[in-house]
């Protein structure tokens, strides 16, 4: 479904991604994992179109996205929830949700998918009209998931969802991310909590700066030597 | 004069403050700019509604809304020429940028125009109506009203409206709201055309009370609507509001009952005093610095 190809990515003279190819099957959970600063969030805001790469080729089912503007590319069907959640924090729980759903015209769907995100997120419903600041960093997460979710993507782009919480939590996050991918969302993971993402993965890439050094199906990479030796211990 | 008459006064400049201090305020906020450069669209507002009002038979609020519109063009445009090419550069550069602009602006009305101050004709003559047995004169009234209908549909456009919802996202964050699809040129020039068009609509207010115009008249103006804007929290829409009617009231006070040589000196005072207390303004939250 998406297809990255040969990506070269830089901040002015750091060379942050090199030569990273990669391809997300359709209807898969794939993770990238690595370690901070191996480049993972580099990659997913050039796929998003936040960072111009200085060459390589995204595609997204055989269509090249490469370089284009991020709201065309969400119109693509490509949605992404950024790392540090990043909800818009002086705005209510609904209109976070609105603006997930701003370059869609249908509001009898739009009404539709609210109910489906507080299906999934009670707890957003609660706090519907509180502002995004005021929640907990769990549920932000949710509100920064349902948010994504209200563009009624085709795939999923999530950015270290796990970061900072409690496991209690992360389990609920995880399981969140698999009931998205089983209503047929295809879902690129990244993560630095491996064990966890390599759970839930059909297919995984490990990212070491700004390389992929190793990848393959999903439970089978528990026991890479690569990963075992940088990431489970 | 007695104190009444003084408030009343101050009510009336603190209107034009505040809707000159929304434009700094906005622009502050959503592209995290201070655009020295607004002080002089009031005097370019003043300007073009005099040239409306010599040339054309339209009635005074006919006046305005072209004058405003006109603004709404011109400072659009000097956004996309002047600053839009700056945009992730350095602060300095585009604050220097503004403050060139602003140069230039004054130089353009004053080939066109000349130095000598023009009269502005008197646009709402005449009596309004006595509050306590204090006359409001009909401009008063016209100013204050037009200023609070502007404020409520400016509040309303931007809680309540998908666009305004958008700005305060890209107030929030740029890269977060470009994720959902919004474009942030759409929502900059669009902020640039809502303070423009306040400034102008203040410019045919402003020029009705005090009515000789020249092309320097808005540096002092828009200098003191800064300090508004700062003083209620910059970035704020409702801080610029409150920071207006403060500024406008303490001077007409200062006036009446201390001096007139006196009322910059101290409104600077005020606004060194106000940030001693609280560095983010009167309606600013202390926000930890973003990393
Ligand atoms: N805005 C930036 N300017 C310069 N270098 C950056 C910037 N953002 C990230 N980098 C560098 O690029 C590399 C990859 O960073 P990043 O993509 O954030 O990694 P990860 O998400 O895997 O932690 C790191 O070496 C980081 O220091
Ligand atoms: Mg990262």
């Amino acid at each position: 479904m998406l297809k990255v190809e040969d990506l070269n990515v830089y901040y002015d003279k750091i060379h942050a991604i090199k030569g990273a190819s990669f391809e997300v099957r359709d209807g898969e959970i794939c993770t990238l994992i690595g370690a901070n600063g191996a480049g993972k969030t580099t990659i997913l805001q050039t796929i998003s179109g936040l960072l111009q790469p200085k060459s390589g080729k995204i595609t997204l089912d055989g269509s090249e996205i490469t370089g284009r503007a991020p709201n065309k590319i969400l119109l693509q069907g490509l949605a992404q929830v950024p790392e540090g959640r990043r909800v818009f924090s002086k705005m209510t729980v609904l209109e976070n949700l609105e603006m997930g759903a701003y370059t869609r015209k249908d509001a009898a769907g739009i009404r539709e998918d609210y109910e489906m995100v507080f299906q999934s997120f009670p707890r957003l419903k609660e706090r519907i009209h509180q502002q995004a600041g005021t929640l907990s960093g769990g549920e932000q997460q949710m509100l920064a998931i349902g948010r994504a979710l209200m563009s009624r993507p085709r795939m999923l782009l999530l950015d270290e969802p796990s970061m900072g919480l409690a496991p209690i939590l992360v389990d609920e996050i995880f399981s969140i991310i698999r009931q998205v991918n089983q209503s047929g969302v295809t879902v690129l993971l990244v993560e630095q909590n491996a064990a966890k993402a390599l759970e839930i993965a059909h297919y995984s890439y490990v990212l070491a700066t700004g390389q992929i050094v190793s990848s393959g199906e999903g439970k089978s990479m528990l026991t890479d030597s690569s990963v075992r030796s940088a990431y489970l211990g | 004069m007695d104190f009444a008459q003084q408030l009343i006064n101050g009510i009336q400049l603190g209107s034009i403050y505040a809707l000159i201090a929304i434009g700094y305020t906005m622009v502050y906020g959503i592209a995290k700019m201070i655009n020295f450069a607004h002080g002089d669209i009031i005097m370019v507002g003043s300007y073009i509604a005099l040239m409306i009002f010599q040339n054309t038979g339209l009635p005074v609020w006919g006046v305005i809304a072209a004058s405003a519109l006109a603004s709404a063009l011109l400072g659009m445009a000097i956004e996309r020429l002047a600053y839009k090419p700056l945009r992730g550069g350095s602060r300095m550069s585009a604050l220097i940028t503004t403050i060139g602009v602003s140069i230039l602006l004054q130089n353009v009305f004053l080939l066109l125009f000349g130095s000598s101050p023009k009269p502005f004709p008197a646009a709402f003559e005449g009596e309004g109506f006595t509050l306590a047995g204090v006359p409001v004169s009909r401009l008063t009234l016209v100013t204050l009203l037009v200023t609070l209908l502007l404020m409520v549909l400016l509040t309303l456009f931007v809680g309540r409206t998908k666009l305004g919802k958008a700005m305060r996202a890209v107030s929030e964050d740029q890269g977060a709201a470009q994720l959902m699809g919004i474009n942030i040129d759409t929502s900059i020039s669009l902020t640039f055309a809502i303070g423009s068009a306040l400034a102008a609509v203040a410019a045919v207010l402003y020029s009705s009370t005090y009515p000789l115009i020249n092309p320097y008249m808005g540096s002092m103006l828009g200098l003191k609507a800064f300090i508004a804007a700062v003083i209620g929290g910059i970035g704020i829409i409702p801080g610029a509001m409150l920071g207006g009617f403060i500024i406008g009231i303490a001077e007409a006070l200062i006036k009446g009952y201390i001096s007139s040589a006196l009322v910059d000196a101290i409104v600077f005072s005020l606004l060194i005093v106000v940030l001693i207390i609280k560095p983010s303004g009167l309606l600013g939250k202390n926000e930890r610095e973003k990393v």
